[in-house]
């Protein structure tokens, strides 16, 4: 209790900070991936191949590689920090948005396989059917397919999405101030980790349960009856 | 009728008359599946305004032949075109093309997610950018044709299979196509529902359309087709009017085949 007491306050702040993290990210995720999705469908040879090599590479690095080289490698290395280095808020501002940029890049990939796998689901005969009215690939793609496939795999997006929430804590390793940092901060405070622990995983249940369930109420709702 | 192979008189032609005699030319068309010769030096021509019904056994090529005619399949050798227009490769050209050729499925293929009314006007909306209300004016008037309008904000999986054969009709005519091709249309309905689909190709061949018709519907043959071609084992075998080939067809292969068909 004294716990919640004294660190009330930044718990809700951090926890505020890894909602923002996560959804940042999802939007991201979700226009990478869709876009990953196409490419992997094209007739263009050179997009699907490009594509799959991005999804492999990405899908199968640490996701802490991932955001590391964010941090080290695109800022400290390339200087590319995604904020005006005047800003008096410009080292926080930095790691934040290079860890969306990282979650954005890795959940994307998939994200990707997710869509495929929905668009594999689809009948053929409605591109079949999209074609032979005149429209072209990317019309079909995105007026018949895409949002036949969206529906059919929003199950597996709920889970991603639940995957990136928890995901999120990895931006503690370059100094985010969500969740996971302030987790570890009380806890060599105050050495009570159980209780602490406790707490934490209590917060992200609070993120993630209602997350599933609306999820599975959306997939039901918006199922495509044939 | 005598048929010109060369694009050039054939355009000169067009100039003219306000359009070829020929619409529907297949010349030379070969295919193979694999090992499989599904389609052996087809020659096919279609005049403006005919309903020609192709009949043969399963196997025998009749709806890929019906596919290569739009590119839903590619061939290996020969040359389609529709009205003088060469059959182009992928791209825009070959989605101008596809916009002129109406095709209707055995599986129907409405938009699922789509419907009735969003599945005739899309392609008129997207591919013909009409505005919104033409578009909905003519879809429409066409579900009014067809006898769906009162089912026009439905979706496709609440009607029945001869309900949205009928609205998968309606949403290539929105298109306005020069060539309607018909892919084994009834062969995935219940028998009661065969007639409703019927009725409106009848009517359809009557209003002047060119028609293509893969079908077993042996009357919808003799009432509604000017020309009976049949099919076997990737050839045109017979090429004739209905009367002829049903009362005294050609081949041995033609004989038996309606020996099969027509003795149950």
């Amino acid at each position: 209790m004294e716990i919640l007491t004294e660190y009330g306050d930044q718990l809700l702040t951090a926890f505020i900070r890894t909602i923002q993290l996560a959804a940042l990210s999802a939007v991201g995720a979700l226009v990478l991936g869709t876009l990953l999705a196409a490419m992997r469908v094209s007739p263009v040879w050179a997009l699907r191949t490009v594509a799959t090599a991005y999804v492999n590479i990405v899908r199968n690095t640490p996701l802490t590689l991932v955001v590391l080289f964010a941090s080290f490698g695109l800022a400290q290395q390339l200087g590319i920090t995604l904020v005006d280095a005047k800003s008096p808020t410009s080292i926080t501002d930095s790691s934040f948005r290079l860890a969306v940029l990282a979650f954005s890049l890795y959940t994307a990939t998939f994200v990707c396989e997710s869509i495929r796998a929905g668009v594999n689901t689809i009948p053929v005969g409605q591109s079949e059917a999209a074609r032979s009215l005149g429209l072209g690939f990317t019309q079909g793609l995105r007026y018949i397919v895409l949002p036949q496939a969206f529906r059919a795999v929003i199950g597996p997006l709920g889970s991603i999405l639940i995957a990136l929430i928890k995901n999120t804590t990895v931006a503690s390793v370059i100094g985010v101030a969500e969740a996971a940092l302030l987790m570890k901060e009380v806890i060599e405070n105050t050495s009570a980790l159980i209780v602490v622990g406790l707490i934490f995983a209590l917060g992200f249940m609070c993120l993630t349960l209602p997350t599933g369930a609306a999820f599975s109420h959306l997939s039901k709702k918006l199922a495509v009856r044939t | 009728m005598t048929i010109s192979q060369n694009p050039e008189t054939t355009l000169d032609r067009d100039a003219e008359t306000g359009g070829s005699q020929l619409m529907i030319s297949m010349q030379g068309v070969n295919k193979h599946f694999g090992p499989l010769h599904v389609l052996r030096d087809i020659d096919l021509e279609v005049a403006r305004g005919q309903v020609v019904v192709i009949l043969g056994p399963s196997g025998s090529g009749k709806s890929t032949l019906c596919r290569t005619i739009n590119r839903l399949e590619t061939v290996d050798a020969g040359s389609i075109s529709i009205d003088g227009r060469a059959l182009p490769q992928e791209g825009k050209a070959l989605t101008r093309y596809r916009a002129d050729v109406g095709m209707v499925f055995q599986s129907f293929n409405l938009f699922a997610h789509k419907t009735i009314l969003e599945n005739v006007m899309l392609a008129p909306l997207k591919v013909r950018r009409l505005s919104k209300v033409a578009a909905r004016d003519r879809a429409m008037a066409l579900l009014e044709r067809v006898g769906i309008a009162n089912q026009a904000d439905k979706l496709p999986a609440q009607l029945s299979g001869g309900q949205q054969q009928r609205v998968a009709i309606a949403r290539a005519l929105a298109m306005e196509p020069k060539v309607m091709l018909f892919d084994e249309p009834t062969s995935a309905l219940d028998p009661e529902m065969v007639t409703e689909v019927l009725d409106v190709m009848t009517s359809l061949a009557k209003g002047g359309m060119t028609m293509l018709v893969v079908t077993h519907e042996m009357g919808f043959a003799r009432r509604a087709a000017d020309r009976v071609v049949f099919m076997a084992g990737g050839q045109i075998l017979e090429d004739t009017t209905p009367g002829q080939f049903f009362t005294a067809p050609a081949t041995a292969r033609a004989r038996d085949f309606l020996g099969k068909i027509l003795s149950h």
